[in-house]
Formats: C-alpha cells, sequence, structure tokens
C-alpha cells in the first residue's frame, strides 16, 4: 500500500513539473511579456530595466526555477488584461466555480445512480428503454447546447430562473462567497448545475446499467438468490458493490472534467467562476492567467487522480495482492 | 515441386494474395454477420440513413441550398432576423428565417455543417495519423520510446481535450495575432483538435501492434530483412485498423462537438466562415430578444449530426466486439 501510494506520488509530481514546463514554456516565449506589461511610450531604457528586475535576462533554467518557486507560493504574476495579482483574481472566483461543480456532481450522483440501478436490473422495462434513448441524446447534445435550450425555456419563454449570474452572494471568512445560503443565489445555481451535470449523469447512468447488467450475470448473485436472500439485499450488499469500483473511477475522473466543462457552463451563463476568467484570458492572450489556470487545473486533477487510485486500492482487495 | 527464388516468392505472394483478397472481401462482407447484424438493427440503419442524408445535404451545399449566404451581393440587410415561415411576418424565400446579417439560416446550416463535417474529418485524420504513426512506433519500438509516448499519453490523457484545445488556442492566438488569426483559424482548429485527440488512437494501436509484432508473419517479414518502416506500415498496419475505425467513427461525433464548442466560445471558426458553433453563437446573443430560431436552428441541426453519427459508432463498436455477440 505505502509502496503503491509513493509510487503514485512520484508519478504525480513529474506530471505536475512536467505541466509545469509547459506552462513556463507558454508564459516566457509567447508573446513579449514586457511588451504586454507596459505601454506604448515605455522607452527602451525602461523596458531593459524592468526586464532586468523581473530576472528575464537569466538563465533559462534559473528562470524556471524561480517560476516553480513562486507557482508553490501561488504568485502568477500582474493579469495582462486587469492589471491585478493572477492570485487574487482566483481567489474571488474560486468559491463560485466549486461550487457549481459540487451542485452539479451531486446532481449527477443523485439522479444517475438510481436511474443506472434501475434500467440494469429491469432491462426490458419501457422505462429502461426510455432513459437509455433520453441518455443518449444526452451525451450527443453538446453542453453549451442544452444551456442555451435550458435558458430559452425556463428563462426566456417561462421566465422562472435567472440566466446569468450567481444571484445574490453571501460572504462567509475572507474570502469565500456562496450562493447557497440566499433564494436568489439557490435559484441561479440550477441552470447551470444541470447544464454541467447533465453530461456526467447520463455517464454513471449508463456505466451502472452496463455494470449490473454484468454483474447480476455472475454466480455468487445467482448464488445468493438461491440462499433465499431478499432481492433488496442482493441487488444493494452483493451487486451495487460490486459495480462500484469503475464507477468510482469514472466519477472521481469526471470531477476533473466537471471543472473543465465549466468553463462552458459558465460562458453560457455568464457565470463568475475561474472558468470564464480563463476564456477571456485565452481570447484576450492574457498568458499569466492560462498559465496558472493550467497549473491549478493540472494540480486538481493529479490530486483527484491520485485520490481516485487509492480509493481503488481500498474498494477493491484483488488489487492488494498480486501487484507487482 | 518447382524451386522458386526468393525474389520470385516474395514478388508472388502478394499479387496472388490481393486478387484472392478482394472477391474474397466482397463475398465475405454479403455473408457476414456484421451486414446481418446491421440490418437487423432498425435504429442503426435510421442512423446510417440519417447521417448519409445529413453528409449529402453539407456536401451538396453549394448546388442545393436555396441561397448563397457568402454572396454579399444576394443579401440584404432589409431581411435580418426575418422568423421562420409559420410565424408572422415571415417571408417565403426563407423557409427558417435569417440571421441578424439577412442570411437565409437553412442555406446557412448547410454551410455550416459543411464547415463542421471538413474540419470535423480533417482533425480526426489528422488525429488517427498522429495516434497510429506513434502508437505504431511505441509498439514495435518497446523499451524507453514506447515509455516516452505512453508517459505523454498518461500525462495528456489527465487533461480533457476540450481544455487542450482551448489551451493550444489560445497560444496559437498570442503568435499570430487576432489578425491573421481568421486566415489560420481553421489549420489552428485542426492542430488543435488532432493534438487533443491522438491519445486514444496511440494507445489502441500500441496495444495491438505489440501483440501483432510476436506473430510469426512479422517475425518472417523480419527474416527476409524487410526495414522496421515497412513492417510497420504494409503488414502490422492492416491488423491493427479494425478499432481505429471504430474509434475514428466515435472521434468524429466528438470532434465536431469540441470544434462547436470552440467555435461558440469565440476561439474557433471566425464568422466570416461560419461552422455550426459559430452560427449558435450569433444566435445566442439575439436569444433574449425573442429571435430564438438563428440559435435553435443550427443547434438542433448539430444534435442531429452529432446523435446519428453517435448511434452509428456505438453500434459500429458493439459489432465488432466479440464480446457481445
Amino acid at each position: 500500500m505505502i509502496g503503491f501510494a509513493t509510487r503514485r506520488f512520484v508519478q504525480a509530481m513529474i506530471v505536475m513539473l512536467v505541466v509545469a514546463l509547459l506552462s513556463f514554456t507558454m508564459f516566457r516565449f509567447v508573446g513579449d511579456p514586457i511588451n504586454q506589461m507596459v505601454g506604448i511610450e515605455t522607452s527602451l531604457e525602461d523596458r531593459e530595466a524592468l526586464r532586468e528586475r523581473l530576472g528575464l535576462n537569466d538563465p533559462i533554467p534559473l528562470q524556471f526555477y524561480h517560476f516553480i518557486s513562486r507557482a508553490v507560493r501561488f504568485d502568477f504574476g500582474t493579469s495582462y488584461q486587469f492589471r491585478q495579482p493572477v492570485s487574487e483574481l482566483f481567489a474571488k472566483r474560486i468559491p463560485a466555480t466549486l461550487e457549481l461543480s459540487f451542485t452539479s456532481a451531486l446532481f449527477a450522483l443523485i439522479v444517475g445512480v438510481p436511474m443506472g440501478l434501475f434500467a440494469g436490473l429491469n432491462r426490458d422495462s419501457s422505462i429502461s428503454k426510455l432513459f437509455l434513448s433520453v441518455s443518449l441524446i444526452g451525451i450527443s447534445l453538446p453542453t453549451f447546447f442544452i444551456g442555451i435550450l435550458l435558458i430559452f425555456l425556463f428563462s426566456v419563454t417561462l421566465q422562472w430562473l435567472p440566466s446569468f449570474g450567481r444571484g445574490e452572494t453571501v460572504q462567509i471568512g475572507s474570502w469565500w462567497t456562496t450562493g447557497f445560503l440566499t433564494v436568489s443565489g439557490l435559484k441561479a445555481l440550477v441552470l447551470p448545475s444541470i447544464t454541467l451535470g447533465l453530461y456526467q449523469m447520463t455517464l454513471i447512468m449508463r456505466l451502472i446499467r452496463a455494470e449490473m447488467l454484468e454483474v447480476i450475470r455472475t454466480d455468487y448473485i445467482k448464488f445468493a438468490r438461491a440462499r433465499g436472500l431478499p432481492d433488496r439485499l442482493v441487488n444493494f450488499r452483493h451487486a451495487l458493490k460490486n459495480t462500484l469500483v469503475p464507477v468510482v473511477t469514472i466519477t472521481g475522473l469526471q470531477l476533473g472534467s466537471i471543472i473543465a466543462f465549466a468553463t462552458i457552463t459558465e460562458t453560457v451563463f455568464q457565470w463568475p467562476g475561474m472558468g470564464l476568467m480563463f476564456l477571456q484570458a485565452v481570447q484576450n492572450v492574457d498568458i499569466p492567467i492560462m498559465s496558472a489556470y493550467l497549473m491549478l487545473t493540472a494540480f486538481m486533477f493529479v490530486g483527484i487522480n491520485f485520490i481516485v487510485d487509492i480509493l481503488y486500492f481500498l474498494i477493491d482487495p484483488r488489487l492488494r495482492v498480486g501487484r507487482p | 515441386m518447382p524451386t522458386v527464388s526468393n525474389e520470385e516468392a516474395k514478388a508472388d505472394v502478394p499479387e496472388r494474395s490481393e486478387a484472392a483478397a478482394a472477391t474474397g472481401r466482397l463475398t465475405r462482407m454479403l455473408e457476414s454477420d456484421f451486414l446481418h447484424a446491421f440490418l437487423r438493427s432498425r435504429v442503426t440503419v435510421v442512423a446510417a440513413c440519417g447521417t448519409l442524408t445529413l453528409f449529402l445535404l453539407a456536401f451538396l451545399a453549394p448546388w442545393i441550398a436555396p441561397h448563397d449566404p457568402f454572396d454579399l451581393a444576394s443579401i440584404s440587410i432589409l431581411d435580418a432576423r426575418v422568423p421562420p415561415i409559420w410565424m408572422e411576418y415571415s417571408d417565403p424565400r426563407f423557409p427558417l428565417g435569417t440571421d441578424d446579417q439577412g442570411r437565409d439560416l437553412l442555406s446557412g446550416i448547410f454551410y455550416g455543417m459543411r464547415i463542421s463535417l471538413i474540419v470535423g474529418f480533417c482533425s480526426v485524420a489528422a488525429a488517427a495519423v498522429i495516434g497510429i504513426t506513434l502508437g505504431l512506433v511505441a509498439g514495435y519500438a518497446g523499451g524507453r520510446v514506447d515509455a516516452l509516448i505512453m508517459r505523454i499519453a498518461d500525462v495528456q490523457l489527465t487533461f480533457p481535450a476540450i481544455l487542450i484545445a482551448l489551451l493550444i488556442d489560445g497560444v496559437a492566438n498570442g503568435i499570430f495575432g487576432s489578425l491573421d488569426r481568421d486566415v489560420f483559424a481553421f489549420y489552428i482548429l485542426i492542430v488543435a483538435l488532432a493534438l487533443s485527440f491522438w491519445v486514444q488512437y496511440a494507445r489502441t494501436v500500441r496495444g495491438s501492434t505489440m501483440v501483432e509484432k510476436n506473430k510469426e508473419y512479422v517475425q518472417a517479414a523480419r527474416v527476409i530483412g524487410l526495414p522496421p518502416v515497412i513492417i510497420m506500415a504494409r503488414h502490422i498496419l492492416p491488423n491493427v485498423m479494425g478499432p481505429v475505425m471504430v474509434i475514428a467513427t466515435i472521434n468524429l461525433a466528438l470532434a465536431i462537438v469540441t470544434e462547436a464548442t470552440l467555435s461558440f466560445l469565440g476561439v474557433g471558426m471566425p464568422p466570416t466562415q461560419p461552422s455550426l458553433g459559430t452560427l449558435i453563437a450569433i444566435g445566442n446573443d439575439f436569444l433574449y430578444s425573442g429571435e430564438w430560431w438563428i440559435a435553435i436552428f443550427p443547434g438542433l441541426a448539430l444534435a442531429l449530426l452529432v446523435l446519428n453519427v453517435n448511434l452509428l459508432g456505438d453500434w459500429l463498436r458493439d459489432a465488432l466486439n466479440p464480446k457481445l455477440r
């Protein structure tokens, strides 16, 4: 267990290092950072002085070292377009993205797992077939178009729910703002989290269904039934538990893509999170924000993957033996 | 038994096997489970017809579209935002209405679908070429080369494709500047998509290559002294292409969606060469003022296209998977 975890940890560190290198290359070589920071009237001497002061004349490996040591302290310099420290900009926007991602993951699990269970246990019922067809449509519709459809239906036509922003937020602590505590904040969460979670929901549903179909054919399930155990016990204790390994993996990995797809959802709903900021950075070539976002998401992905690997290990005892 | 020299045997074998394979393949296809299974699955037949129809509509757009949305002489700003034909104030010339510049939406969708499909096909092809090459090399060479390529693939696999494509697009933005961007948008998009999707091909091809390279025909090819490149391209490649086709079909749908998403986010195709995603992005600005058709119709076209291709890909995957038969 310790060896496994250590190995995974080393791998994760290597990934982070590669990402840092990429992010550094982007920061350093895409466009001239100095040109982006100063106005057109700055003299050559001033530019040179600034270059020296920022350490841009140092040898590249040393610059990379400085970049990493600053990144560890979450110092990514100043945004070209906002003229504010990138870390402050992110700190303001992270709560919005995390609340959105959390709510949609919750939605995906709460709706997806029971649907998948039902469809797996009642393979031939017409409701299961309906679930499957709906899920196929859910997979085929691009996220942003689902958002547009929901806005069109619930905001423009019915005018039930707001189509943009977070509603009223409440400040908790020094920097966390939450939309969970106000009515308008909760209302604003509904459409974006459905949009973001729909794809994950269909994925979880199809996965659980497929796993259930496979598991209920196995001998130990037949045996459990033959012993006369009640259906509920067989389905949940024996069958569901054994479908969980892939579900945990996929859900964990999907957490990462929820954060990635949050970019799209946040754009559609003008949700003031870091995805929206990243997109604006891409459009305006705001490299410090882009490289910070790259590092931050990489950190989240790598962290999630690491935790999923460890969980895998804890859930499935078969992995504990016979692995080199 | 006549004695043949080595050279003669080598020249002889490919000819005979090719001729036999051609007729054999045809009869095999007609009698196969594959065709039978295809005709038996009603959904798949419908999806195949739907896909074919949409492809035809898209690629024949210049000949069948009622208007040319790129012909500035034929569009008039006075026709802007005409609703679809069943609503009030509509115009019989524009069955699905017009967009904000007076371009016929139906024609716009045909042309947009064409651009979406071209980008989709090109990026899938590019991703497949990159992935297959690296997969073959990794699987055949093994050792350090293999480890290096596969670690890169692993690192990339931790990130969703859309993020990678966005990043590449952002970097390209920085290099080309926004003016040149419109000119290069098409190529940037294809490179971004190809670099985001190659991993799956590489992993699959590597796996099959590692199985194939220990088989006798590869050893025979090695014994007669063929260079590794020829062995990989002419001997192993044809035998690892099966799964690649399935991935390519599924990835086509994914590439179309990703392209549409990038265009919708404003970093894909520019409004001068609108793909379906660009059309939806344009329409999105008018959603709140009641002109819903500008966004919704291109969106439905996109959804239809992706759904059909997805259905086809799903079926293909199941049909070629012996475990599920």
